[in-house]
């Protein structure tokens, strides 16, 4: 099974999200991440799905997403032709004897801190998810309180956008 | 027998008002002041809508009030279930989209097993159902159902409605997804508010999909690969499907199976697509399929398939289903493609379409048709040595199967049949002879048990000159025969063959074949305790009981029943409960392990090829 970046253009109405995600979870489908939001035009949203699936499933599943009538587009991003991101909030003990060490680790990931407690950091940290999960393995001992993560968004390298390049529609 | 009372056929709606409701509205309103409800009925009328069939209810209540003065046909059933059916029977009678009305909440849920059953059969048919006012959705108000959130997964589209100007629109644009691409139900939940608020209303609405775009038209490179492989092939078959009755294509099939000589095998959902009595039918494939259909498509080198989806019923297992075969796949909906069944030649559109363009391939292409006669030879030889039949019970019961093939013989190839599902609905795919496309109705994918008496309403309604018989089994007529009393005072005289063996016959089957004859639960009571009594049934609700226990009386009533035209009729058949469907190949096994009887092995000649 391999992960797949699916970039999914729906129009921006109510029920579309329950119609794409029930279509995976119907099919037997674990979405890894998912992430929705506008686009430049207000009227389209676009919805990053990372799954795991072999390609035959995968293809049916990506045909039948593009039988809602709702579904605009259907792309496959592959990692190396495009940039994928992303957003980690993590809170980290960091009393007064670790709080230069988490501080160097930070530092070292270009993460940011974002909130100062007298015994914890709150940092901030976008990356794809091979660099989050090193943060992470990183700030582990330090004892994590609580985190939280975005679903991955993903865009194309080059001039080219999603809306004028060809479409994943396989027959 | 008794004949219903004249009070009773007094109440029913006049010719004049069914036959002004059958022409189509003009396409272009002036702007009128309209409440919600005032411009769904206009819209209706203005797409055309003859008929809908429903029941009203509180949120629903302000559509019924301009439905009162419309000139579309409303047809109150019993029982928001025989509402769907029978927009679907309707729908595939006529190959227009049928409407069915429903109130919210458990009204609306009522509707789930025919828009389930229209979802699996791909029927167009548009399923407009009262919501509870804006305000109190997800409050749990009183019958309050998500039925937009339960019926994602069934419907080809849905539409919560959010106000009234919009219901024009939506409604042009849910007859147009039900009936165009792939066609299947659509159903538009609108809120008690939306229905009361007033709005203009203009006609026509501009159509707002910019995600649907049905491909119609093939490719060409994939039709001249498939053309091809045609002339390539030694042992092709054309494996055709409910797609290319809806397309229209039936004439372009059989110009194709002629042109090309290719042996044609016809699914429960196609048939009557291409000739019964056609020398290169072999006939339906399947689990309950013909020896020569099922040898077919095991054997082929390839199979041309137009319109149809790889359904499990048809290949058995399907790692060995037509080991040998290359696979032209062609379809409106790309996602069949290779979905069971990887595709050597992918073609996606229209069947029409495909099918023409087939012809002019194959008429162009260089080497013209192939050579099968040693094919013809093997499957004629297989023909002649399995023929569908059955054994005379050997109790002195009255054979099922003989009953279905003298309404068959007798009410002849013009008329529709419905059937509901199970075993009498095996019979009458393979007893009855269809000649024309639209002749049979049936639950294929679904398998809905008490489709077969609304959906016979419903085709009546589409198609009042045709006589209309529905073969039902006792156990599936028992869950929707409440329509009947619809059908005797609405003046839709349908005839309903109750082919009663007392039992839920195919469920019996397979406990006799696979749970050696421990008889858990199908036993109706329709025969031992005459609970119910058909005929006493059938009279308490207006329509014409008769009954037939013996092969003598079989012709006499059928033609008594054919008849009777001023009141549905039903006939108790009381048959035999030992009969069973054969040919079968049981149940995740493969089609080469298929059975001609029972213990009967049909012997393939390993130098058949």
């Amino acid at each position: 099974m391999n992960k797949h970046t699916l970039s999914v253009l729906v129009e921006n109405k109510p029920s579309v999200l329950a119609r794409v995600s029930g279509l995976f979870s119907r099919r037997g489908f674990n979405i890894d991440s998912l992430a929705v939001g506008e686009t430049e035009n207000p009227d389209v949203s676009r919805i990053t799905i990372v799954v795991n699936a072999d390609s035959s499933p995968l293809e049916q599943v990506t045909k039948q997403l593009n039988k809602l009538v709702n579904v605009l587009k259907i792309v496959e991003l592959d990692p190396g032709q495009s940039v994928q991101r992303e957003l980690l909030l993590v809170k980290v003990r960091a009393d007064r004897a670790q709080r230069s060490q988490v501080l160097e680790t930070v530092e070292l990931f270009r993460a940011k801190v974002i909130d100062v407690a007298p015994d914890t950091l709150t940092i901030e940290a976008t990356g794809n998810p091979d660099k989050l999960d090193a943060l992470l393995r990183d700030l582990e001992p330090y004892g994590i309180k609580e985190m939280v993560q975005s679903g991955l968004v993903a865009i194309g390298r080059g001039s080219r956008s999603i809306t004028t390049g060809p479409a994943l529609r396989a027959a | 027998m008794t004949r219903p009372t004249p009070e009773t056929l007094a109440h029913r709606a006049s010719p004049a008002t069914v036959a002004a409701a059958a022409g189509q509205t003009q396409a272009v309103a002036s702007p009128v002041q309209t409440s919600g409800a005032g411009a769904l009925v206009r819209s209706l009328e203005a797409l055309g809508v003859e008929v809908a069939f429903g029941i009203p209810g509180g949120a629903i209540l302000p559509a019924y009030d301009p439905l009162y003065d419309s000139k579309v046909r409303h047809i109150l059933v019993r029982h928001e279930q025989g509402a769907g059916h029978a927009a679907t029977g309707y729908a595939q009678a006529t190959g227009k989209v049928g409407v069915c009305i429903a109130t919210s909440g458990p009204g609306a849920t009522n509707l789930v097993t025919p828009i389930a059953d229209a979802y699996m059969d791909s029927v167009p048919i548009v399923a407009i159902t009262g919501q509870v006012a804006r305000p109190s959705i997800g409050t749990d108000a009183f019958q309050e159902a998500d039925i937009q959130g339960i019926t994602l997964p069934i419907t080809k589209h849905n539409f919560l409605v959010q106000s009234a100007e919009e219901v024009p629109r939506i409604l042009a644009e849910a007859f147009h997804l039900a009936a165009t691409g792939r066609p299947g139900p659509v159903l538009v939940d609108i809120p008690k508010d939306v229905l009361q608020a007033q709005t203009t209303f203009t006609w026509p609405p501009a159509l707002d999909l910019p995600g649907y775009r049905p491909t119609l038209h093939p490719h060409g490179k994939q039709i001249r690969e498939a053309a091809r492989l045609i002339a390539a092939s030694r042992r092709p078959v054309l494996y055709v499907g409910g797609g290319v009755l809806k397309a229209g294509a039936t004439d372009g099939l059989r110009r194709l199976a002629e042109l090309t000589g290719i042996p044609v095998v016809t699914t429960l959902m196609a048939l009557g697509a291409f000739p019964d009595s056609h020398p290169q039918h072999l006939g339906m494939p399947g689990m309950h399929g013909t020896v020569p259909a099922v040898y077919a498509l095991q054997k082929a080198d390839l199979l041309v398939t137009l319109g149809a989806r790889f359904d499990d019923r048809v290949t058995g297992q399907l790692n060995s289903f037509a080991p040998d075969a290359k696979i032209v796949h062609a379809d409106i909906d790309p996602a069949e493609i290779g979905k069971n069944r990887h595709a050597d030649v992918p073609i996606v559109g229209d069947a029409r379409h495909v099918i023409d363009e087939l012809i002019a391939a194959v008429s162009a292409a260089a080497e013209g048709a192939g050579q099968y006669e040693p094919w013809w030879a093997t499957l004629n030889d297989l023909r002649e040595r399995y023929p569908l039949g059955y054994d005379e019970p050997t109790d002195g019961s009255l054979a099922p199967q003989y009953v279905i093939e003298r309404i068959g013989e007798l009410v002849g190839p013009d008329a529709i049949y419905v059937a509901g599902v199970g075993q009498h609905q095996m019979w009458a795919s393979q007893f009855i002879k269809y000649e024309k496309p639209g002749t049979w109705l049936n639950s294929g994918g679904a398998g809905t048990m008490g489709y077969a008496v609304p959906a016979a309403m419903g085709a009546k309604v589409g198609k009042p000159d045709t006589a209309v018989w529905a073969i039902d089994g006792d156990g599936c007529f028992q869950m929707t025969n409440q329509e009947l009393a619809t059908c005797a005072l609405e003046g839709i005289p349908v005839k309903i063959a109750v082919i009663n063996n007392g039992n839920l016959g195919m469920v019996r089957q397979w406990q006799t074949l696979f749970y050696e004859g421990r008889y858990s639960n199908t036993e109706l009571g329709t025969h031992k305790h005459r609970i119910p009594d058909f005929v006493k049934l059938a009279e308490a609700l207006g329509c014409v009981g008769l009954r037939c226990e013996s092969k003598d009386d079989v012709d006499k009533i059928i033609q008594q029943a054919m008849e009777i035209n001023d009141a549905p009729v039903v006939i108790d058949f009381t048959v035999g409960k030992d009969a069973m469907v054969w040919p079968m190949v049981a149940a995740g096994t493969s089609n080469d392990e298929i059975m001609f009887a029972r213990d009967v092995r049909p012997a393939f000649e390993e130098d058949d090829l």
